[in-house]
């Protein structure tokens, strides 16, 4: 177990507990430039993590799993070799570096040494007094139990429920040729429900959940956890009077909050920089031009403290930062990581994130928003003489080198002569990244950033990230419902 | 350093006993791979791994814990195992948590061909030579060819050895190769199009030619070019080999164990019913040999078999793993799948649709109009009340032929209407994944586009 001096100073959990040195790491990174390269680094991670989860109104699962690894990159011109190991020792480190530099040309004459000393400073954005790994087990299967009870009781309609918490912790440890050196501690936490609704009818499932790099008391303050409760239970019930969605082009009015994964897929992907540098995205060699409304303004945030999304530092030891990505309607910026800055003669904007040791970092979202506008949200809806008001959303899905997307609505009601009327069943919403966005024409005063579930799932790596947006009005997108 | 071994498992699960458990069950996984890719005929990356984890599951009577380490020293392991006991006797006791039957372990674990004895990992230089031929021939397929994602051969090798403390014990070996191209085609107003191809096979001389999977890939992006949005309506949807396994897939994950006794699944209550067209046969087979699903065991340690999921429409089996099977109060179906970190769930082993007498050409060419869907997108797909509506790509059929190429539109419906309504189903089924089909047509969706 990672003890309290080490949290304060990841850095040393790491030389400490597998006895590394900061001589063995000045040797393995030498080893790694050994040919012709242009960088090297070595990820270290250690990640605890619990869960435990509720079925049939019983705690009835627990588990708990431990890993552990260092990942050698090595970086020439567009090429990268990566090794890793969850051995982390000396020997199978120097093995990965000879793995990875076979990526290299064979040098000719000496590279200098690397020498490791200057620490990267971090933001301070999640430092917890206590972790949720350290709430007793008893307090947190408590509370599960008091949500089975909770969604039971909302209506007679409720016949099962589904409710998990699970909390991590990862320490990470960035060491690249440049002698930088960056550490971090990342908690991140999770509480979901789910319920599932029956009549004689049929059934229905409600979803919610929330969380982020928090402690245990952030779920009961405010009660946090009867709001999750009481939306997937309503979710489930509101779906069971649900009619069929209807088919084809219409006026979609998004709600606030997680719809924001509107701008996840139908920009952010197509905005990270390995698809710009490539030319294989649709947004590629597009910055300057309009590619939204003027009402428009999108930002990608990894500073926001206690976000899911946020991190202190990137996984290559870069602070992360916000990035502008829309501004007023014109793009602006590409989502970097070190090397795809680096061959598009840009500045690394924090983005290269890894889902862990076992993976080369890449260009990926951190928290992706959009900023408020000034329209009232009932004003929005109140214009809308026909169309679709959709609140919840379930994944969503982009091909970035045409830059079609969708996005799938789990809670969705028709408008009607500027009312939100009856519930629809979910249905899939499909767009095109560069266009869709021309046809905002109202956003909303009421920025909301998700209540912090988002997994985004790019390449084989999973990562935690964020998406919020205000209420906002799109002229045309096409709902894929069943009924004409 | 610390090896994994049986004896490591049997040690594990005496220092269980040790710690308090009534029963446990280890699991390891080692594994190795190397990947490496190529891009518009340069290296561009090589990837090289080596991992093994330990995964424990605890008893306490009817309660339970499940853990993984990577730490496999066992100063380290003996405290983790204490922490798992003492886990699992805070979790709530389950009437229906425990070990399975002894009597189902079977005595004899067969050998299945599932590694590859010629060929283990494939080194650096001969993966980028095969990854190289493929990008090359897509490349050169044609000048509308102007981009790329690469192309990337993967090899892998793991050792499952897997141990509880009924005395079942037993371990094997598999192998993966797999080589996948993304050319990128480009028409004269600059839109762009992927296409992707691959070929995978535990056995690495049954691999596909390379040249040959540049060359589909190729073409799969050419076709894509042009692509236009059609108008709403309604109208028959022929899915090609991948489309309609994914419909398995959802057809396999309603029919499983976990989400039937949730109550989440739109097949709750249909065993021995009719839920597809007649002419609708779907086997599920862990024995295959070679077989990309297929294991000698499953995760509950049970003889996995060859089954019918749906024979002649009727759904004749649900997919279970001991613990749902005991909640359903069924037997196990040898589908327990096991992460070395989480407890049992179920899944199935190799899923097909047993083929039927037409061509492609022939399914295609009796829709006077409508859809063959090549490419869908996004997860709209409701396990729960069947409800279906994903992004779909592909070409339009114009008195059976494929006309023009078709994109940003849905494909909606629901899983139960959907299945009950597969007209004609192909002869070209071809395994390249756990999960196959051949060609299938259904009657009538909704397509909503312009």
């Amino acid at each position: 177990m990672p003890m309290a001096n080490d949290l304060v100073q990841p850095e040393k959990f790491f030389l400490n507990r597998f006895g590394m040195n900061q001589g063995a790491l000045e040797q393995i990174l030498g080893s790694a430039l050994e040919r012709k390269a242009d960088y090297a680094d070595l990820f270290f991670e250690y990640r605890s993590a619990e869960g435990l989860g509720l079925e049939e109104s019983m705690v009835n699962h627990t588990s708990k799993a431990i890993s552990h690894g260092v990942g050698v990159r090595v970086c020439a011109d567009d090429r990268t070799g990566y090794a890793y190991s969850d051995e982390v020792t000396v020997d199978r480190m120097g093995i990965a570096a000879q793995a990875a530099r076979a990526i290299a040309d064979n040098r000719t004459g000496a590279h200098p040494a690397v020498q490791v000393g200057e620490q990267v400073r971090r933001h301070d954005l999640y430092e917890l007094e206590t972790s949720p790994l350290d709430v007793p087990l008893e307090e947190r299967a408590r509370l599960l139990r008091e949500i089975d009870a909770l969604a039971r009781g909302y209506d007679s309609r409720v016949r099962n429920v589904m409710a998990s918490f699970s909390a991590e912790r990862r320490i990470v440890m960035i060491v690249n040729s440049e002698g930088r050196i960056a550490a971090d501690v990342q908690p991140l936490c999770r509480l979901s429900v789910t319920v599932i609704a029956e009549d004689g009818k049929g059934r229905q499932v409600g979803t919610y959940g929330g969380g982020g790099r928090l402690e245990w008391r952030y779920f009961l303050e405010g009660e946090r956890w009867k709001e999750y409760t009481i939306k997937a239970a309503r979710q489930a019930i509101v779906n069971l009077d649900a009619v069929d969605a209807p088919a084809g082009e219409m006026i979609v009015v998004l709600g606030n909050g997680w719809p924001g994964i509107l701008l996840h897929e139908a920009i952010g992907h197509g905005l990270e920089g390995d698809f710009n540098r490539k030319g294989v995205s649709a947004f590629a060699g597009r910055i300057g031009q309009p590619v939204a409304s003027p009402l428009c303004t999108v930002v990608d945030d990894g500073t926001i403290a206690s976000r899911r999304g946020s991190l202190n530092v990137d996984d290559e030891g870069t602070p992360t930062t916000r990035t502008v990505l829309i501004e007023n309607g014109i793009l602006r910026g590409y989502l970097q990581d070190r090397t795809n800055a680096r061959l598009m003669k840009m500045t690394p904007t924090g983005n290269g994130r890894r889902e862990s040791f076992a993976h080369a970092p890449m260009p990926r979202m951190t928290n992706t928003f959009m900023l408020p506008g000034e329209t009232p949200p009932e004003d929005i809806i109140k214009a809308v003489k026909h169309g679709l008001y959709a609140v919840s959303f379930g994944g969503g899905q982009v091909d970035i080198t045409n830059g079609k997307f969708v996005f799938s609505a789990s809670e969705a009601y028709l408008i009607e002569d500027g009312e939100v009327t009856r519930p629809v069943k979910g249905a899939t919403l499909i767009g095109n990244g560069p266009d869709v966005m021309t046809r905002v024409s109202m956003v909303g005063n009421d920025l909301e950033l998700d209540p912090g579930v988002g997994t985004c799932g790019k390449d084989g790596q999973s990562v935690p990230v964020g998406v919020g947006l205000p209420t906002i009005r799109i002229d045309g997108i096409t709902v894929g419902g069943t009924r004409a | 350093m610390a090896q994994v071994d049986a004896a490591l498992a049997e040690w594990a699960l005496d220092e269980a006993r040790r710690s308090g458990a009534t029963a446990a069950e280890v699991l390891c996984v080692s594994a190795e791979s190397l990947a490496a890719g190529e891009r518009l005929g340069e290296v561009e990356k090589l990837k090289s791994s080596r991992e093994r984890r330990l995964g424990i599951r605890v008893f306490v009577g009817q309660s339970s814990a499940t853990a993984s380490t990577a730490e496999i020293e066992r100063d380290g392991l003996k405290d983790f195992i204490a922490h798992s006991v003492t886990l699992a006797r805070l979790t709530a006791a389950d009437p229906w948590a425990g070990l399975p039957d002894p009597a189902l372990h079977p005595a004899h674990v067969p050998d299945l061909d599932l590694a590859d004895r010629a060929q283990g990992i494939v080194d650096a230089d001969t993966a980028l030579k095969i990854a190289r031929t493929a990008e090359q021939a897509a490349l050169k397929a044609d000048p509308r060819i102007k981009n790329s994602e690469g192309a990337e051969f993967d090899s892998g090798r793991y050792q499952i050895m897997f141990a509880n403390s009924q005395g079942f014990a037993a371990e094997y070996a598999g192998t993966s190769f797999n080589l996948g191209v993304a050319p990128i085609a480009q028409d004269d107003q600059g839109a762009m199009q992927q296409g992707y191809w691959f070929t995978a096979n535990r056995h690495f001389s049954k691999l596909e030619d390379p040249a040959e999977v540049g060359a589909i890939a190729a073409q799969r992006a050419l076709r894509r070019l042009g692509s236009r949005k059609i108008k709403t309506m309604r109208a028959p949807i022929v899915f090609d080999p991948d489309m309609a396994a994914s419909l398995l897939r959802a057809l396999a994950g309603a029919a499983s164990g976990p989400s039937l006794y949730k109550g989440a699944s739109f097949l709750v209550g249909k065993l021995g019913e009719p839920i597809a067209s007649p002419n609708v046969t779907i086997c599920d087979d862990g024995t295959i040999v070679a077989g990309m699903g297929s294991k000698p065991f499953d995760g509950d340690g049970l003889a996995t078999n060859r089954k019918h999921l749906v024979d002649g429409g009727v759904l004749k089996t649900y997919l279970l793993d001991t613990y749902s099977a005991r909640k359903l109060k069924l037997e196990p179906t040898g589908n327990a799948a096991r992460s070395v970190g989480d407890s049992p769930t179920v899944s199935p082993t190799n899923l097909y649709l047993e083929p039927g007498s037409h061509s492609a050409e022939a399914i295609i060419g009796s829709v006077k109009r409508g859809l063959y869907v090549t490419e869908l997108i996004g997860f709209g797909v409701n396990g729960v009340t069947g409800d279906y509506s994903r992004g779909a790509g592909g070409m339009w059929i114009e008195d059976g032929e494929l006309a023009f190429p078709v994109q940003e539109i849905t494909i909606a419906g629901n899983l139960r209407e959907m299945f009950k309504s597969i007209e004609m189903i192909g002869s070209d089924l071809r395994w390249r994944s756990p999960v196959v089909s051949p060609t299938i047509k259904i009657a009538e969706m909704m397509i909503a586009g312009e």
